[in-house]
């Protein structure tokens, strides 16, 4: 994955706390925005410090030496309708029923 | 809710004034028997939510495991599409908020797409090829269905509520992107519909899905800039959203140009977006700003090991891939002499597969053609259906021909046979008895009516004795109009010239 590099003095500004917390859905009071800027600075700054020893080494994602889990393609008894819908708040036509969505696709 | 007016710059003159450049999005379902990474089947119509598992619900604790197959359709897809196979590759998040992903990201591939740097050589109707660079193709899951209720007509803003199927959430599928498509000018609308119908055909050739546009197996974005120059930088792009007929592809790209024109001829700018595209008008409205990449999060998806597929494994997927429709195409188009008019009109007919078993059943190229891409690619025509979809088979057809090489029945009368065929009368040999359409090859009612001929026209007969041949065809039009055709022209000759010289 692309990695930040991170020189020198970092500096995570309120805007981009903002940003990310609007991504991740996350709501915030401005207090909270400038408390975290500071915390988040500090963070990253101790993992750019790991970063400086790591020098070029991977990125690991994967700690395990494994790969190709595969499982073969047959189909199992799927949830029954009731079950799947069971914690649904709502649900119409044996389907999920959700707010209005705007703005999106 | 309607689109606004869009000021339009005829495609032409867009064209002349600016380079147009592709870059196309296809999202293939895999006909594997379960999901991406859960045992849940994937039937098409099945009742709603009725194929979910926790994994496919994204509930709590539940954890994927890919499924073998898929990983191997796509590796099939990536060989078919001349690229290289990632000796490892991961799995990723994207994470983003939308009701039809209800784990808040949809498992994909980010840097490490199984499969990349390929190309597809695409034929266009009159022969012209291009070639498309394959940036990559990777793995991913579908999303659910949404269905929009209230509001004002279903139409998303203003919608009051949405329903979600998940049946379709986890479906494999393969993403295949392009590098940007240069040097089409104005047969970017062809070139970019050619794609997407080489790619269905691969699909179904490497039997890799059903590949069946009209039930969204394969989907298409279509994204397009302009560019004063082919030397100047890339303009900005749009996206058009899952643009699902070959023909709403052509119509999106020309929509495209006409419109990013009028703007760029106003002095404005592109603004880089999604749009929707709409079948009725074949316009396309402005979506959502488009989100560049890091709004999506990616990481590494944790809770799924690393593939990676071995040489070996890579090398014997290699060794069972099918001949592909072009070579298909190549192959059969020597075998059957065919000249390249003729066989692109046997393309774009969509009668190849008629005319192979047509042949197979024991007709000649020649003859198989004659049938499939006169008489019958007529009728498909007139009647405004599928080639494939006539009342007719390629068996029957090849009984037809061989009735007519038998001497049965002649063209003509195999014409008729062919109509009665269509019309449900039964195979030809039924039809032929039905109608009484055989050839006279009793002897006595052709002398009869040739005696009848030659009494009404007696200096024929002289000056065929005398040498002169030209009038016989005179008589044998009147003996086959006396027998409505169902004499064999070739007998009726023969017999004239013993009448008048012979006995």
């Amino acid at each position: 994955m692309k990695q930040r590099k991170l020189v020198g003095m970092s500096t995570i500004s309120e805007d981009e706390v903002a940003r990310v917390a609007a991504l991740a859905r996350i709501d915030l009071r401005p207090d909270e925005i400038t408390r975290l800027a500071g915390e988040l600075d500090v963070i990253v700054e101790s993992v750019a410090q790991v970063s400086a020893v790591a020098g070029d080494a991977p990125a690991t994602s994967h700690p395990l030496p494994i790969s190709n889990v595969f499982r073969a393609d047959e189909p199992a008894p799927a949830l029954p309708v009731a079950a799947a819908l069971g914690a649904a708040p709502q649900a119409e036509d044996g389907r999920f029923a959700v707010p209005q969505i705007l703005g999106e696709e | 809710m309607a689109a606004a007016p869009v000021d339009l710059v005829d495609f032409d003159e867009a064209i002349a004034k600016y380079d147009p450049v592709l870059g196309i999005e296809v999202h293939v379902e895999l006909g594997t028997r379960t999901k991406m990474f859960c045992a849940a089947g994937v039937s098409f119509g099945a009742e709603p939510n009725s194929e979910t598992t926790p994994v496919s619900l994204g509930l709590p604790g539940s954890l994927p495991v890919v499924n073998g197959e898929a990983v191997e359709y796509a590796i099939r897809i990536g060989l078919a599409l001349n690229c290289k196979i990632a000796e490892t590759c991961r799995f990723a998040r994207k994470n983003y908020f939308y009701p039809d992903v209800p784990k808040n990201y949809q498992i994909s591939q980010y840097d490490e797409p199984i499969a990349y740097d390929g190309y597809l050589d695409v034929e266009l109707e009159d022969g012209t090829v291009y070639r498309v660079e394959i940036e990559r193709a990777h793995m991913e899951e579908d999303a659910g269905k949404n269905t929009h209720v209230g509001g004002d007509g279903g139409r998303i803003h203003g919608a009051a509520y949405s329903l979600v199927d998940y049946n379709r959430a986890g479906i494999p599928l393969v993403e295949i992107v392009t590098r940007p498509i240069t040097g089409v000018g104005e047969r970017a609308p062809e070139v970019a519909r050619a794609y997407v119908q080489t790619l269905r055909d691969i699909f179904r050739a490497l039997d890799v899905s059903e590949a069946r546009m009209e039930r969204g197996n394969v989907r298409a974005d279509v994204n397009l800039s302009l560019r004063p120059t082919p030397e100047s930088p890339l303009g900005t792009r749009t996206e058009t959203k899952n643009v699902n007929s070959f023909r709403s592809i052509e119509k999106a790209v020309r929509f495209e140009v006409s419109r990013q024109a009028a703007i760029l001829d106003a002095g404005g700018t592109v603004i880089q977006e999604t749009r929707h595209f709409h079948e009725d008008t074949g316009e396309t409205s402005s979506g959502r700003v488009k989100s560049d990449a890091e709004d999506y999060r990616y990481f590494p998806e944790p809770d799924l090991a690393p593939v990676s597929p071995s040489r070996e494994w890579v090398e014997e997927i290699r060794a069972t891939l099918p001949e592909l429709p072009a070579a298909r195409r190549r192959r059969l188009q020597a075998d059957w002499g065919y000249s390249d008019l003729e066989m692109r009109d046997v393309i774009n007919a969509d009668a190849i597969d008629l005319i192979e078993t047509t042949i197979a059943a024991g007709t000649s190229a020649a003859g198989a053609r004659k049938w499939w891409m006169g008489e019958l690619a007529r009728t498909a025509k007139e009647q405004d259906v599928a080639i494939a979809d006539l009342a007719i088979t390629p068996v029957q057809v090849a009984e037809l021909q061989q009735l007519v090489d038998d001497g049965k029945i002649n063209d003509k009368l195999a014409r008729q046979v062919l109509a009665g065929v269509l019309a449900g009368e039964g195979g030809p040999a039924q039809v032929v008895q039905d109608r009484g359409l055989e050839v006279v090859s009793d002897d006595g009612p052709l002398l009869a009516a040739i005696d009848e001929a030659l009494a009404a026209q007696p200096d024929i007969a002289d000056k065929i004795r005398g040498g002169n041949l030209g009038p016989v065809g005179a008589i044998i039009g009147a003996v086959m109009k006396a027998t409505r055709g169902q004499a064999d022209a070739g007998r009726v000759r023969e017999l004239v010239l013993e009448r008048v010289n012979g006995s």
